[in-house]
């Protein structure tokens, strides 16, 4: 038990983080053509609604309350000391699961019973569906049976995560924990090995530049008054876009 | 003054006689693979007719191009909080089916049928599934179906067209329609740049094209929907966005864009223009009714002291100046104000200018009595006992232009936003040519009614035959000014451009492969 533990419990959080971080630099690098949402809304766009958008903001909600429980562990106890505001953010994280699990179902069905759209899904489309599916499944089972998460979370996950990401694994608290929540935390970390080999990986890019860039793009090959300037000697470096 | 440079074009609509040259060989250059069968970054559409793809112009389906609001201009569909908020499914985006489905034949089976009694047949399959399909839709699918119900009724402009105004131009004897080839318009302020998330979408600082980095798309779809024009299209086989690249590998190479150059009617010109890029924003803000005034204000003169000063001060090169004097782009547009950009409502500025239609619009079918040629003729001598005339005559000088087959206002709602006397004043020119050309060549008109037309028109004996020999004797070299590229400057403006057939066709060197 304690070679499995220690596998599922380090090791395995070891190996996907190297390949999580790995893999996507080398995809980001030197795939760039590869890297995309891959989009299928233009060959069905009226079930896709009814999938991408619960999923979406489920998993967007989800993950940053996960990041947030991880980064600021005592912030959210603080919160969670009022019972009304547990409730308030345990019945809201558990409706965006919901949320998620209901997104991920239509996506599934809409993806297999689209005859168009089986010319565009892979195999790895299949592995992220059923991992995601099984994640978000066994996230709701967590919530529901053993309560008040976001509290034990804080408590008891984050210092293991923490130890994780400080070189020093510690899994004497997680051991404990039933197997259920053992289960979340591998499939967690299988999920970011996965990243890399997958769709999932745009969402390592979304556009956020966006908010803040200009709406309008110029592009010059050289800088235009430079380069008719006589001074300017001529050279073989490449000048950069102004 | 901020001088730029921008390779544009016209396309000289009396001149298209709508045989799809241009799209075959696009397509046959950018878009014959996989995931883009359905893209036809050049395409030629009957007016009336509803479009590739269908009703592209009725913004309140697609949502497309700028919109006005209390002094702010937006995008319609797109921008940054519609965008954002709308990007894990997107309300206005056009599906396949708007286009069209990809199809071929199964041409083996005509070889390897085996014998029978009934001749084999091509039967039609998707080219995305493979599936036998039955093909419902195509991208010149209301091909010279002008007046049909499911088409031409269907055009959306004629949205302010009186059902009177509307019928004439469906009447069997009286219907008249027009070839509409459209490519992108590499706009000066281009919805599709403004509304990409990733940043993918970029205007070229030295020629103007616009072009999607294949890179950085990330598919997320906005320039779809926010293109007025719908010149961007979606692969959905690569999960990238696509668009009409002005040919630049061969512009780089002083050719001309490969539709341009296939053009049998040769009614497309490309050449420079010099504009003021610091007044695009004033411009794009202005009232629907001055924006293509303003938008023409913006392009500059290239024989202005000052204007070359400037444009010097700016890095375009002497080369690029010269070109934009002699560009024919510039007659039409500046000089002779004959061209108009398609839809200038949208606000994007686009820099494809159209030669309105002048024939068969103007001409009309006129009852004459036959009965005194009849009496003259040999009674065993054939002649038509048809008493309708189609009539171009200018008895009136400018009598037939309000008594016309189009309806005005059908072509400002598609070339000048409305305005009908800019459209007037298009036609009176070409018009005024034809007259004074008459007048050269065949001689019967007299001198004082020609310089009285010319004069009517705002033109010099000498711009109408200038009109005329671009027009119409134009050879390769006038129709086509090219600035060249500067690559000892640059270096190299892309990286590579050898790529393979198959593969995603522009500056990308590794096999395409769609992503996991």
């Amino acid at each position: 038990m304690n070679i499995l533990d220690n596998f599922f419990l380090i090791a395995l959080p070891y190996i996907a983080l190297a390949v999580f971080l790995v893999g996507s630099i080398y995809r980001y690098t030197y795939k760039g053509f590869q890297l995309s949402s891959l989009s299928s809304q233009f060959l069905e766009g009226r079930r896709l609604f009814y999938g991408s958008v619960p999923f979406h903001w489920g998993v967007i909600f989800l993950f940053t309350g996960h990041l947030i429980a991880f980064l600021f562990p005592r912030s959210v106890l603080a919160w969670n000391s009022q019972p009304v505001r547990l409730m308030i953010l345990e019945i809201t994280a558990f409706v965006f699961g919901i949320s998620m699990l209901i997104g991920l179902v239509n996506l599934l069905i809409r993806r297999y019973t689209t005859p168009r759209l089986k010319y565009v899904t892979n195999k790895m489309d299949f592995v992220v569906y059923a991992l995601l599916i099984t994640q978000t499944f066994v996230g709701l089972w967590i919530a529901y049976n053993f309560r008040w998460g976001s509290s034990w979370f804080s408590s008891l996950l984050t210092p293991y995560l923490y130890s994780i990401f400080t070189l020093q694994p510690d899994t004497s608290a997680v051991v404990l924990l039933p197997w259920t929540v053992k289960l979340h935390i591998i499939l967690a970390f299988t999920i970011i090995g996965i990243i890399p080999f997958s769709r999932l990986i745009h969402f390592l890019v979304p556009p956020i530049n966006y908010i803040w860039r200009p709406y309008q793009q110029v592009k010059w090959y050289w800088d235009k008054r430079k380069v008719r300037s006589p001074r300017t000697p001529w050279t073989l470096q490449r000048p950069k876009n102004n | 003054m901020d001088v730029r440079s921008q390779v544009s074009m016209v396309f000289h609509l009396d001149k298209c006689i709508g045989c799809h040259t241009c799209s075959v060989a696009c397509k046959n250059i950018w878009t014959d693979r996989k995931g883009a069968e359905y893209m036809w970054w050049n395409n030629v559409e009957t007016k009336p007719g509803t479009g590739y793809p269908t009703k592209w112009e009725d913004q309140t389906i697609y949502r497309g191009g700028w919109q006005k609001e209390n002094g702010k201009v937006t995008l319609k569909g797109a921008g940054k909080r519609r965008g954002l908020t709308n990007i894990f499914y997107n309300p206005n985006l056009p599906v396949i089916d708007d286009y069209y489905e990809p199809f071929t034949y199964k041409y083996l089976d005509l070889i390897e049928a085996p014998e029978g009694d009934d001749q084999p047949t091509a039967r039609p399959v998707s080219l995305i599934t493979g599936e036998p399909i039955d093909i419902k839709m195509g991208p010149n699918w209301d091909d010279d179906l002008s007046g049909t119900p499911d088409f031409a009724r269907n055009d959306p402009n004629f949205q302010n067209l009186s059902a009177a105004e509307q019928e004439v131009m469906f009447q069997l004897e009286k219907m008249a329609f027009f070839y509409l080839p459209r490519i992108c318009n590499h706009c000066l302020n281009p919805a599709c740049v403004a509304s990409c998330p990733s940043g993918a979408i970029y205007k070229r600082g030295e020629d103007g094209v616009v072009l999607i980095n294949q890179e950085v798309c990330r598919a997320w779809r906005m320039c779809v929907t926010a293109c007025p024009y719908k010149k961007s299209y979606y692969n959905w086989h690569t999960g990238k966005s696509e668009k009409c690249i002005l040919c630049f590998p061969r512009l780089e190479a002083g050719l001309a864009p490969a539709c341009m150059h296939s053009c049998v009617g040769r009614i497309r010109y490309l050449g420079v223009l010099l504009y003021d890029a610091s007044k695009i924003e004033d411009v794009v803000h202005d009232d629907e009714k001055n924006l293509i005034n303003r938008h023409m204000d913006i392009i500059l003169d290239p024989f202005d002291e000052k204007v070359i000063r400037a444009a010097k001060m700016n890095g375009v090169a002497d080369s690029t100046i010269h070109a934009a004097q002699n560009s024919p782009v510039y007659k039409y547009v500046k000089e002779w104000k004959l061209a108009l950009p398609l839809h200038a409502e949208f606000r994007t500025l686009p820099m494809l200018f159209y030669v309105p239609p002048l024939l068969p619009v103007m001409a009309t079918l006129k009852q004459v009595d036959n009965t005194e040629q009849a009496d003259k003729m040999n009674p065993i001598a054939k002649y038509w006992d048809d008493n309708w005339l189609y009539d171009t005559s200018t008895a009136e000088l400018w009598g037939t232009l309000d008594q016309v087959r189009f309806p005005l206002k059908y072509l400002a709602n598609m070339l000048s936003a409305g305005n009908e006397d800019m459209i007037k004043d298009k036609w009176k020119k070409l018009m005024a040519v034809r007259i004074h050309r008459r007048r050269v060549t065949v001689g019967d008109i007299s001198n004082e009614k020609a310089d009285e037309v010319l004069r009517d028109a705002g033109l010099t004996a000498e711009q109408a035959d200038g009109v005329f020999y671009l027009t119409a004797l134009a050879k390769f070299e006038d129709r086509f000014v090219i600035p060249p590229a500067h690559r000892e400057q640059a270096i190299e403006m892309m990286d590579f451009t050898g790529d393979a057939k198959g593969e995603i066709g522009f500056g990308i060197k590794s096999k395409v492969k769609r992503g996991l």
